[in-house]
C-alpha cells in the first residue's frame, strides 16, 4: 500500500496552513527524517520531514498552495517494491474534495484543536469612532497588532520593543514579524528567559521616560513578574506623588489555546483588572486590536494588553486610515438588539456572537457589548443596554469566581437593579484548571449552548 | 571595614572575566573632607530626628535608619556628574539626602504630610525625585536592581554617557531578579553600577547564614562582571572606588559590582531589638570603624579644622535637621482630595 503524506499540524492552534516548498521532486528516493517540503503555520515556516522510507511518487498539493487544511493529503509515497507511476493513481483526481471535507479524525482533532470555530455572519454594528464611508481592509488580528507597533514605533523613537523571540526569531506567535528588518536591534530587544528580570528593566526604562512595549511570550510567564508590574508599574505614579510614572505596555497571548493544559491556558483580565493605576484592554476584533493597541503604547499609563493566540489568525475588516486610533476606556456595540443584552470581551465574544445567531432563529433580538478594555470599564455603555434590554448576561473564559462579570453584575444590580427583569446571568470557564484531554478542555470552557440557555432563562422561554 | 582594605585588594578572577583591583584610597583635598565630613552628618542627625520622631508617633510604618553606613552613598555621590541616576531599596533617607533632596521634603513625607516629596502618599519606603534624578525608595527586596538596570537601559539607548547606580543589600543579593538583570547588563554592556551595602545581616540572618558566597565582589563571576570589595566605612576608599567605576561605565564596558563592607548600628527598622547581634559588636564598630569620626581626626590631625570649627558645622547640621523635623511636624496633613489623585495619567 502507497503512503499517503498528510500536512501536519505544527501548532496548537493550526487549523491550516501554506505549502511554501517542495524539497524533494517526483522520483525521489526518501529515507526517513528527510527534509521533504517547507510549509508555514499560523506561527513560523517550519520543515516537514518524512517519517517512512520510499519513493515519492506523487505531489498531491503543489508548492505555492494556501490554506490546506490539516490531516490533507499532500503527497503519495511509494514503498519497496511498489510501482511508482501506479501509487499516486487516483488520489490527485479527488484530492479537492478530500481537503474540503477533511477525513474524520481530522475533523475531529481541529475541532477539539480550536473549540471555537469561525464566528458565523453577524450584522456587525458601525463603530461610531470610525467615520462612515471608510475603507475597510481584511486583517487578520496578528497583522494588526504588528501594524500597530510599526507605526507607533515610526512615530515616536522612545517606543521600543522587547522580550522573548521578538527580534531575530520575528516573534514566537509572529506578531513582532518584520519589526527587526525595520528598527534594528536597538529598539526591537531580543531579551534572555527571565521574565521577572525584563519586566523590571522594562518599567525601569519607562521610568526614565522611555515608552517600552515588554512582549509577554504568554501571560501565563508574566506570573514571573507579576511583582513589577503591580509593585513597580502600576504603584509608582501614586507613590511619587504624580513624579513619575510607567508608560509601558505589556502585551501577549492570554488565555486558553488549544490543548496546551493547566499551566499555559488561564485568563488574566480579572486579575490585572483588580489593580489602580493599572488599564486593561482585552481586544476581540482586528481594528480594536490596532486601534487600542496604539493608544496603549501612546498613554502615560502602564497598560495591559491580553491577546488571544487562538484570534491572532482571525481576519476582521480593519479601516484604511493613517493614524486609526480608539479610545481606551469605551466599550463597543458589536450589534445592536432590544431583548436582552450579552456582555462579553476578547475571545468570550466568539461565543456571544454564535449564540446571537442561534437567538436570532428563536426570535430572540440580543444586542452584543464588546468591552475591549477591562479597566476602566464602561459601565454606562452596560448600563445603557440593560436598561433598555432589562436582561444581562456576561460571557468570559476566565475562571468563575470574583470573574469580570461577577462584578459586573454587582455594579448592574447596585447601579440598574430596578430595571432588571431577571438575575443577571454569568457564564465563565470552570472552577477546574484546565484540562489537557480534548473532551475535558471543551468542557471546562464555556459553550455557546451555555450562553443560548442562560439567554432564555433571563427571557423566561 | 578598615580590616578590608589592609587585607591584599585584588582577587583573582576566572580568565573571562576583567580582573580589576581596589584602588587604594582617594587623597581628600580639605574641602573634600569637610564636604564628607558635613553630608555624613546631615545624613547621621537627619536619622537620629528620624528615629526619636518615631518613637513620638510622628513617623508611622517601617522606618530604616541608614546610621553607620553614611559613608556609603557619600563617598559614590562625589563621582557624580549631572544626570546620573541613583535607585534604591527601603532605606533610603541617606540616599536621598546625598542626592540633594530637601531635608523638609524627606522629613515631612516620614511624617505623611502634604509638603513631603511623595505629598504623603509615599512614605519612608516610597520616595523619588524626578529633578534630582532619585528614582526610589522601593519596598520590595530586589525589585529595584531590574528597575536600576533599566534606567541604565534608557541611558545607553539614548546614548548619553551617564551612569545608574543601583545600591542593594547582601540580603536582596540572592533574590532571582538581581542575576537576571546582572545577565542583561553584561549582555547589553548597560552602564549600571550594582553597589552591594553589606552590612551583614539581613534583617535578622546574619551574610554567612544566608549566603553560599559570602564574597559579594564575587556575585558576578557568571555573568562576567567584574567586582571590588571597598571599604565602605572610609569615604575616601568609596570615593576612589566610585570613579574607578563611573569611568569603567561611562567608557562603555558594562555593569561593575562594588562590595560596599558596612555597618549599620540600628535594627533592621524601627521594630527590631536586634538580638541577632552583641552589643559589643556593634560598639567594637563605632568605636573603631565610625566613617564620620574618621573624617574627624582626620580633619583635626591635619589641623584643617579646629574643635571650634567642627562644632560650628555640627551646630548648622542641626539646624538644618531641626528645621526639617519642625516643618515636618507641623505641616498639615495631605487633603483628602489626594486620595484619588495621581492613580492614572
Amino acid at each position: 500500500m502507497p503512503i499517503e503524506i498528510l500536512m501536519p499540524a505544527l501548532s496548537p492552534t493550526m487549523e491550516e496552513g501554506n505549502l511554501s516548498k517542495w524539497l524533494k521532486n517526483e522520483g525521489d528516493k526518501i529515507v526517513a527524517g528527510d527534509v521533504i517540503a517547507e510549509i508555514e503555520t499560523d506561527k513560523a515556516t517550519m520543515e516537514v520531514e518524512a517519517v517512512d522510507e520510499g519513493t515519492l511518487a506523487k505531489i498531491v498539493v503543489p508548492a505555492g498552495t494556501e490554506g490546506v487544511k490539516v490531516n490533507a493529503v499532500i503527497a503519495v509515497l511509494a514503498v519497496d517494491g511498489e510501482d511508482v507511476d501506479k501509487a499516486g493513481e487516483g488520489i490527485g483526481e479527488e484530492e479537492p474534495a478530500k481537503a474540503e471535507a477533511a477525513p474524520a479524525p481530522a475533523a475531529a482533532k481541529s475541532e477539539a484543536a480550536a473549540p471555537v470555530a469561525a464566528a458565523p455572519k453577524t450584522e456587525v454594528a458601525a463603530d461610531p469612532d470610525i467615520p462612515a464611508g471608510t475603507e475597510m481592509v481584511s486583517t487578520t488580528v496578528r497583522e494588526a497588532l504588528r501594524d500597530a507597533m510599526a507605526e507607533e514605533m515610526r512615530r515616536d523613537g522612545d517606543v521600543f520593543v522587547m522580550g522573548e523571540e521578538v527580534a531575530e526569531y520575528q516573534g514566537a506567535y509572529k506578531i513582532t514579524q518584520g519589526l527587526l528588518q525595520e528598527f534594528g536591534p536597538r529598539r526591537v530587544v531580543d531579551t534572555p528567559i527571565t521574565e521577572h528580570g525584563f519586566a523590571g528593566v522594562g518599567v525601569g526604562a519607562a521610568m526614565a521616560g522611555l515608552k517600552p512595549i515588554v512582549e509577554f511570550m504568554t501571560f501565563n510567564f508574566a506570573m514571573q513578574a507579576i511583582d513589577q508590574i503591580i509593585n513597580s508599574a502600576a504603584k509608582t505614579l501614586y507613590m511619587s506623588g504624580g513624579q513619575m510614572g510607567a508608560p509601558i505596555v505589556f502585551r501577549g497571548p492570554n488565555g486558553a489555546a488549544a490543548r496546551v493544559a493547566a499551566q499555559h491556558s488561564q485568563c488574566y483580565a480579572a486579575w490585572y483588572s483588580h489593580i489602580p493605576g493599572l488599564k486593561v484592554v482585552m481586544p476581540y476584533t482586528a481594528a480594536d486590536a490596532k486601534g487600542l493597541l496604539k493608544a496603549a503604547i501612546r498613554d502615560p499609563n502602564p497598560v495591559i494588553f491580553l491577546e488571544n493566540e487562538i484570534l491572532y489568525g482571525h481576519s476582521f475588516e480593519v479601516p484604511k486610515l493613517d493614524d486609526f486610533v480608539l479610545p481606551i476606556g469605551k466599550a463597543r456595540i458589536h450589534k445592536q438588539g432590544k431583548d436582552v443584552t450579552l456582555v462579553s470581551f476578547g475571545i468570550g465574544m466568539t461565543y456571544a456572537v454564535k449564540a446571537e445567531a442561534e437567538l436570532r432563529g428563536m426570535g430572540i433580538d440580543a444586542e452584543i457589548i464588546d468591552l475591549r478594555t477591562i479597566r476602566p470599564l464602561d459601565f454606562d455603555t452596560i448600563i445603557a443596554s440593560v436598561k433598555k434590554t432589562n436582561r444581562l448576561v456576561v460571557v468570559e473564559e476566565g475562571f468563575p469566581q470574583n470573574s469580570v462579570g461577577d462584578h459586573i453584575a454587582n455594579q448592574v444590580s447596585q447601579r440598574a437593579f430596578d430595571f432588571l427583569d431577571a438575575p443577571v446571568i454569568t457564564i465563565a470557564g470552570k472552577d477546574v484548571p484546565m484540562p489537557y484531554a480534548a473532551n475535558l478542555e471543551k468542557l471546562a470552557l464555556p459553550n455557546v449552548g451555555e450562553v443560548v440557555e442562560a439567554v432564555k432563562a433571563v427571557t423566561y422561554r | 571595614m578598615a580590616t578590608a582594605a589592609k587585607k591584599a585588594p585584588a582577587k583573582s578572577r576566572s580568565d573571562k572575566q576583567p580582573n580589576l583591583s581596589a584602588p587604594k584610597p582617594a587623597d581628600f583635598t580639605k574641602e573634600e573632607e569637610l564636604s564628607a565630613y558635613r553630608h555624613m552628618l546631615l545624613i547621621r542627625r537627619f536619622e537620629e530626628k528620624a528615629g526619636q520622631l518615631y518613637g513620638m508617633g510622628f513617623i508611622g510604618g517601617f522606618c530604616h535608619l541608614y546610621i553607620g553606613q553614611e559613608a556609603v552613598v557619600t563617598g559614590m555621590k562625589m563621582a557624580l556628574v549631572e544626570g546620573d541616576q541613583m535607585i534604591t531599596a527601603y532605606r533610603d533617607h541617606g540616599h536621598m539626602l546625598a542626592m540633594e533632596l530637601s531635608p523638609r521634603g524627606v522629613m515631612a513625607e516620614l511624617t505623611g504630610r502634604r509638603g513631603g516629596l511623595s505629598k504623603g502618599k509615599g512614605g519612608s519606603m516610597h520616595m523619588f525625585s524626578k529633578e534630582k534624578h532619585f528614582y526610589g525608595g522601593h519596598g520590595i527586596v530586589g525589585a529595584q536592581v531590574s528597575l536600576g538596570t533599566g534606567l541604565a537601559f534608557a541611558n545607553r539607548y539614548r546614548d548619553n554617557k551617564n551612569v545608574t547606580l543601583t545600591y542593594f543589600g547582601d540580603g536582596a543579593a540572592n533574590q532571582g531578579q538581581v542575576y537576571e538583570s546582572f545577565n542583561m547588563a553584561s549582555l547589553w554592556k548597560l552602564p549600571v553600577i550594582y553597589i552591594i551595602e553589606n552590612n551583614r545581616y539581613a534583617m535578622g540572618t546574619s551574610v554567612s547564614r544566608s549566603s553560599a558566597e559570602t564574597d559579594f565582589s564575587h556575585r558576578g563571576a557568571s555573568f562576567k562582571i567584574p567586582g571590588i570589595q571597598v571599604d565602605g566605612m572610609d569615604v575616601r576608599a568609596v570615593k576612589s572606588a566610585a570613579e574607578l567605576a563611573t569611568e569603567w561605565c561611562r567608557a562603555g564596558n558594562g555593569p561593575l559590582i562594588l562590595e560596599m563592607q558596612t555597618y549599620r548600628y540600628r535594627g533592621h527598622s524601627m521594630s527590631d531589638p536586634a538580638k541577632y547581634r552583641s552589643k559589643e559588636e556593634v560598639q567594637k564598630m563605632r568605636s573603631e570603624h565610625d566613617p564620620i569620626e574618621q573624617v574627624r581626626v582626620r580633619l583635626l590631625d591635619k589641623k584643617w579644622a579646629s574643635e571650634d570649627e567642627l562644632k560650628a558645622v555640627d551646630k548648622e547640621v542641626r539646624d538644618v535637621v531641626a528645621d526639617a523635623a519642625e516643618f515636618a511636624q507641623n505641616d498639615a496633613e495631605p487633603d483628602p482630595s489626594e486620595l484619588w489623585t495621581d492613580i492614572v495619567l
